[in-house]
């Protein structure tokens, strides 16, 4: 092991005028649901960048803060229960380490379940970089009667280990003091490297020998000897064009005889960990039942499970329109109107198409972002405490056997559940997800969701065509929209994902009270990373259509967007409808309110009753029913577009997603359209 | 062969044991891990989970079908009926 570079910056009292020198380096490692993101956000408060890791779609967040007059940089490593290339956030975490070399790792344990946490710190240990080991929650450890001696664990270890309890603040001087101690000088540090099994001590070496001198820098050599042992994808990979061909063939040779060898690295980690426990951790009796196991007996029960689950979801939705609603149409009528009002008196000399422009196209564009604001942070609010309270998991538990179906997994629910509400912090959501391949999936299904802004559509709409029959209509097409969701699963999951269903393996954390701390951090970061990123694509879209709209002529009926619309005829006849129809849908890009307001201009009616029987004059129930089912399943608004593309981080799935939404809805409203005909509607 | 040595050195495999899948376990029974099947990647994150030969495994919750819920390590794990099917357990 080597010593890493020690940081200039750490020289006391006088740091503070060597601007030059850059901060000490510290990565946050830990598992999930070890209360490492408390820890993240108490050290950096508010001084946080959130971003993406490059050239992937694994949050990263980055912070500083100053201790001692010296400036830190904390990088938080993504929550990962090894350091196996299983999935992208395990190779972003050690790449960080053996790459950039962090002057220190911390790494954030549970202490209520210390066995399993230490195996992430049996695989940080033999990289580059000092570990400090953060306990984190014993007072929950205490409460199930674990009790741990953090200075034998440490002696048995060899690294520093800090108790904590960092949602009480328990704790983090005296972790901001080690690290200051470990960058310093004079530090004293000799951790105890777990050793592999004995009896495969000799085949680790014989591959040693083989790759010796032809490990690429800076990977240290008796790592990717171990991790080409584990069968690790990415070393394999790395080594296989690193090693002439007779010692790949020797190293492969060697890992073909011990294809087992897998387990016998784990469990030689866990026998490590055993050792280093055994001495520092008093158990509790055998037989003792939690607070967690006594909850769970009702919460992840097949029946009552589902019954508290849809408890919750409906209190969910009773919060948005109680609290969200109101809110928004306060926002619409004094902050929207009034800066309508206000631009439209401040340009009252200039152009009337400069008056248009600002004050239907970007202040409306403007609006809609706005407007979005209090559903979303409803919906972030409420994702954020169940996923903190350890709630989350449970709903995915009770849930997964529906999922399968779609081969989607639990996880997928809740995101999807939410997308009734709004499409929106359904996508961003998806984060709960780890399988990056289920994540994907969740996010195309997403749209098929009927959202609150399609679902009014409808139930306005609806009236107009089938009369009485309306609520009939509606909970089939509702009906309708979920069923193409679960076939479009399937049958993207079998083209795209070879039919693999996403292994359905997690952990079920201690329920604890949420913190609200870092729950109002995450409303605070994705409502600013939504307002920042989707606001600017819903601004451009706005004025884009907004023009199209209004030129050449100054009204919509003989506006470039009719010429698309009657342009686009042909193949809309094929469905049953006309120009002004497929207008509609396209203005309801911006938002799905739009399809209403866009028929009410075009029709000259409104968007009252006189509307209604406007409609029910001009298209038959044929035609009415193709519209609907075509507006149901239809592209989503520009806002979920926007959010997909940042969560996909792809054009080409985005744009994937919404030819297939296009298609389907368009071959749902022909096929709709020409079997309501054959029944005479 | 390859089988011995995936076997919890406390426990060598016999015979004379009843082993059997984590699915076949009831709720309230306690074993221990013997033997892990299945691909590397899921080998890998069944060990990274806290399923390794010699861990200690009590079952929490099993209905007969659908998720099952263990506790191993101290930490309780939610895996999907065909999961736990690949692990077999000395009662």
């Amino acid at each position: 092991m080597t010593t890493p570079p020690l940081s200039s910056a750490n020289v006391g009292a006088d740091s503070q005028s060597i601007t030059a020198a850059p901060p000490v380096l510290v990565a946050l490692a830990g598992q999930p649901n070890v209360g490492k993101t408390t820890v993240f956000n108490l050290l950096t408060g508010m001084n946080q960048h959130v971003g993406n890791w490059p050239g992937k779609t694994v949050e990263r967040k980055e912070g500083t803060f100053t201790h001692h007059d010296t400036v830190y940089r904390l990088v938080d490593l993504p929550g990962t229960y090894s350091l196996t290339a299983n999935s992208a956030e395990e190779v972003v975490a050690r790449e960080f380490i053996i790459r950039e070399q962090p002057d220190v790792v911390v790494a954030v344990v549970d202490a209520a379940t210390l066995e399993r946490s230490l195996y992430l710190v049996a695989e940080l240990l033999p990289l580059p970089a000092p570990v400090i080991v953060a306990l984190n929650m014993i007072d929950v450890a205490k409460q199930e009667g674990v009790s741990i001696e953090p200075d034998v664990l440490a002696a048995a270890l060899g690294v520093p280990v800090v108790p904590m309890v960092a949602t009480r603040n328990i704790g983090i001087r005296t972790m901001l003091d080690t690290i200051e101690y470990l960058v310093g000088g004079d530090a004293v540090y000799t951790p105890k490297i777990p050793q592999i099994r004995a009896d495969h001590q000799e085949v680790l070496e014989a591959i040693e020998k083989i790759i010796d001198h032809c490990v690429p820098d800076p990977y240290p050599q008796e790592w990717v000897a171990l991790k080409l042992l584990e069968g690790d994808e990415e070393v394999t990979k790395m080594m296989r064009a690193c090693l002439n061909a007779p010692q790949w063939d020797a190293v492969y040779d060697i890992l073909r005889a011990h294809d087992d060898a897998l387990v016998a690295v784990a469990s030689g980690r866990y026998e490590w960990i055993g050792r280093m426990i055994r001495a520092a951790v008093t158990r509790p009796r055998a037989g003792q039942i939690g607070l967690t196991e006594r909850i769970d007996r009702w919460a992840a029960h097949p029946f009552w499970g589902l019954l508290i689950l849809a408890g919750i979801l409906g209190l969910t939705f009773w919060l948005t329109y109680a609290i969200g609603t109101p809110f928004q149409e306060a926002l619409d009528a004094y902050v929207v109107s009034g800066l309508a009002r206000l631009a439209t008196a401040a340009l009252s000399g200039a152009p009337l198409w400069l008056q248009g422009l600002v004050v239907d196209g970007a202040i409306g564009g403007v609006g809609a972002v706005l407007t979005f604001l209090p559903i979303l942070v409803i919906f972030f609010a409420v994702m954020g405490v169940l996923e903190d309270m350890g709630y989350m998991a449970r709903a995915a538990y009770v849930m997964d056997g529906f999922m399968h179906v779609m081969g989607l997994h639990g996880k997928s629910f809740l995101p999807l559940f939410i997308g009734f509400g709004c499409n929106v912090p359904a996508v961003l959501g998806t984060r709960v997800i780890e399988s990056r391949r289920a994540r994907l999936l969740t996010i195309l299904l997403t749209p098929l969701i009927p959202c609150t802004a399609r679902l009014a559509v409808l139930a306005f709409l609806a009236p107009a065509f089938f009369g009485r029959a309306a609520m009939v209509v509606s909970w089939g097409l509702i009906l309708l929209a979920l069923a193409v969701l679960a076939l479009s699963g399937a049958l993207i999951n079998k083209v795209f994902f070879r039919g693999d269903r996403a292994a359905f393996i997690m952990e079920l954390p201690l329920y604890h009270v949420p913190n609200w701390r870092t729950i109002g951090l995450l409303v605070w970061q994705r409502s600013i990373s939504f307002v920042k990123k989707a606001g600017t694509l819903i601004l451009v879209v706005s004025i884009i259509i907004w023009v199209l709209s209004t030129l050449p002529g100054g009204d919509i009926e003989s506006s470039y967007l009719a010429a698309i619309g009657q342009f686009l005829e042909p193949v809309g006849r094929l469905a049953g409808l006309d120009w002004r129809l497929i207008v509609a849908l396209l203005t309801s890009f911006i938002a799905k309110e739009n399809t209403i307001a866009s028929l009410g201009v075009i029709f000259g009616a409104g968007t009252g009753s006189g509307l209604l029987e406007t409609l029910a004059e001009t298209f038959s129930p044929a035609t009415g029913l193709s519209f609907l089912v075509v507006q149901m399943l239809f592209v989503p608004c520009v806002a979920t577009v926007a959010v997909i593309k940042q969560e996909t981080d792809s054009w080409r799935w985005t744009l994937f997603n919404l030819g297939f939404l296009l298609l389907i809805s368009w071959s749902a409203g022909v096929a709709v359209y020409w079997l309501a005909r054959l029944f005479g509607l | 062969m390859a089988t011995k040595s995936i076997v919890a050195p406390q426990f060598p495999a016999s015979t004379a044991v009843e082993t059997v899948p984590l699915s076949a376990m009831h709720a309230g029974e306690q074993g221990v891990v013997v033997r892990l099947s299945g691909g590397r990647c899921m080998l890998s994150r069944m060990a990274s989970l806290g399923f390794t030969p010699g861990a200690e495994i009590c079952i929490v919750q099993n209905f007969g079908r659908g998720p099952l819920i263990a506790r191993v390590r101290d930490a309780r794990i939610a895996l999907g009926r065909g999961e736990a099917d690949k692990i077999y357990v000395k009662r």
